[in-house]
């Protein structure tokens, strides 16, 4: 790519809110998205109630949610002539979140499942003779599984942040309004500005590894403090 | 690692609370406009809309759609208005129900292109039934949009004029049938060395063209007209009627004819107002 080229993506118009938007909607999509999963995926882990065992079955199989899939099915449940008409949030930064929270949220659940679930089976028994009740322990479990359970939060802003299926569809890439770096990008190409749509990409991956990174290291400190 | 979670989530605060989001934009104030690729990527809308907005504080979004999906769009209810560019499609939205207030706002003119080396020695002809009939006796590649769009829509006309099923000459060994937009299209056709058919606002805004040259046009069947469309309130209560007929009416006038007659690309008109419309 030649340079001028480069320094192109910096003229694109809105370039600081598409980055800002990609970031706020794939940040609090996954922020929701750990929330839950971490606290689904622990209870999987250390508790027993029916259909237990098919929910973890289900979580896994949701790994490979289709994003085209999540965003239509979406679509049609916000659409105004759909049952979820009256949330107006067709066409929002909401809207995103809500389909990448969808996406991510088995992610985070299914690989934090596999690491309390481990802990559990070496630490349990002496947690429970401590007089610990299940839930009680959770906390500790999660302190030991410490680095698989960010990895698990780093693999939903992974999915998150790259993904652009549902989004396209339930935010509909307006211009300043629901516009993000990989939709921006499929629009680029479209328009076969190829070297601006391949910059774009850059800076995508440039801001995700820094957020990546950012979230990593700030999370293992936060370990040493906390527990 | 709780406070990873709680990083991401203060991040999360911070970030959404950036300029365009739903928070500052009273709803009241903006309307859904439900449209073709052709009108947005080209820069059309991207260099009227802000004019229609200053005079009348009314933010469009635009949803830059093919035209079947467009339609599909606002027959479900969630755009407040349409601008396409397929009579036939947009005669069945009017029929169902769905539109009022059909008015052309705008017309430019569809281009067949292709490699230069011409395979089927199309270049320089006026008659684009003929100039098909000549890539499909030949066998050379064409790229199809197969999305529905105004474009395709067309092409298939085209093809019926033409008296050929594609899909029945050879089928996928030289009509290829990428289900994309114009822009996905005019990139394969550009990677294949494949014709097409493309709008001319799309094209001359296009900036990966590699080999390939407009080889035919002129053809009054390539003529390519504008349509805005209201939604009909009898059958869609929820649109934003009043702010969705002021862009339309806008659209129509003199200053909305300006704004679209002034949007030139390296001095090439886009799109023509009205006033010169061929009848």
């Amino acid at each position: 790519m030649p340079a001028s080229a480069f320094w192109a993506i910096f003229d694109t118009e809105g370039l600081w809110q598409i980055i800002s938007l990609s970031l706020g909607v794939s940040l609090t999509a996954s922020a929701l998205a750990s929330l839950a999963g971490v606290s689904l995926g622990s209870v999987l882990a250390v508790c027993s109630f029916p259909g237990r065992r098919l929910f973890v079955i289900l979580t896994n199989a949701f790994l490979g949610l289709p994003p085209v899939v999540v965003g239509l099915t979406l679509y049609l449940l916000l659409s105004r002539s759909g049952p979820l008409a009256v949330t107006g949030l067709l066409f929002t930064p909401e809207a995103m979140v809500l389909a990448q929270f969808v996406l991510a949220t088995p992610i985070v659940t299914a690989f934090v499942h596999r690491a309390v679930e481990t802990a559990w089976g070496r630490y349990g028994g002496a947690l429970m003779v401590d007089g610990a009740s299940r839930l009680r322990a959770v906390p500790h479990l999660l302190a030991v599984e410490r680095i698989p359970v960010l990895v698990a939060i780093l693999a939903g802003f992974g999915r998150t942040v790259s993904e652009v299926g549902a989004i396209l569809i339930v935010g509909g890439n307006i211009a300043g309004y629901t516009r993000t770096m990989t939709t921006a990008i499929v629009l680029e190409t479209s328009k076969g500005n190829l070297s601006l749509a391949l910059g774009l990409g850059f800076v995508l991956i440039g801001v995700s590894i820094a957020v990546s990174a950012a979230i990593f290291a700030l999370g293992m400190r936060g370990g040493r403090w906390w527990w | 690692m709780v406070r990873a979670v709680l990083v991401i989530a203060l991040a999360a605060t911070i970030f959404s609370h950036h300029p365009g989001h739903a928070a500052d934009q009273p709803p009241a104030q903006s309307i859904m406009l439900a449209s073709t690729t052709s009108v947005d990527n080209s820069g059309l809308l991207g260099h009227i809309l802000p004019l229609f907005t200053k005079e009348t504080g009314i933010t469009v979004r635009v949803l830059a759609q093919g035209t079947g999906q467009a339609l599909a769009t606002a027959a479900h209810g969630d755009a407040d208005l349409v601008l396409v560019h397929d009579p036939e499609a947009e005669q069945k939205f009017m029929t169902e129900g769905h539109g009022v207030d059909r008015r052309q706002i705008a017309w430019n003119d569809f281009i067949v292109v292709g490699p230069r080396s011409d395979p089927a020695h199309i270049a320089g002809g006026h008659d684009a039934a003929a100039a098909l009939t000549a890539i499909a006796e030949v066998r050379a590649l064409f790229v199809s949009r197969g999305d529905n769009s105004g474009t395709d829509a067309l092409e298939h006309r085209l093809w019926r004029a033409a008296e050929i099923d594609p899909a029945k000459t050879g089928g996928s060994s030289w009509y290829r049938d990428i289900g994309g937009g114009m822009g996905a299209a005019l990139n394969t056709a550009s990677a294949i060395g494949a014709y097409t058919l493309s709008d001319r606002g799309t094209w001359l805004s296009f900036g990966n063209k590699g080999g390939l040259a407009v080889l035919v046009e002129g053809d009054p069947r390539l003529l390519n007209r504008y349509d805005v469309i209201l939604l009909d309130p009898k059958k869609h209560p929820e649109a934003k009627q009043e702010a969705a007929r002021r862009l339309a009416e806008w659209l129509i006038s003199p200053q909305g004819q300006d704004a679209i007659n002034g949007f030139k690309i390296d001095g090439e008109q886009l799109f023509h107002p009205l006033a010169v419309s061929p009848k």
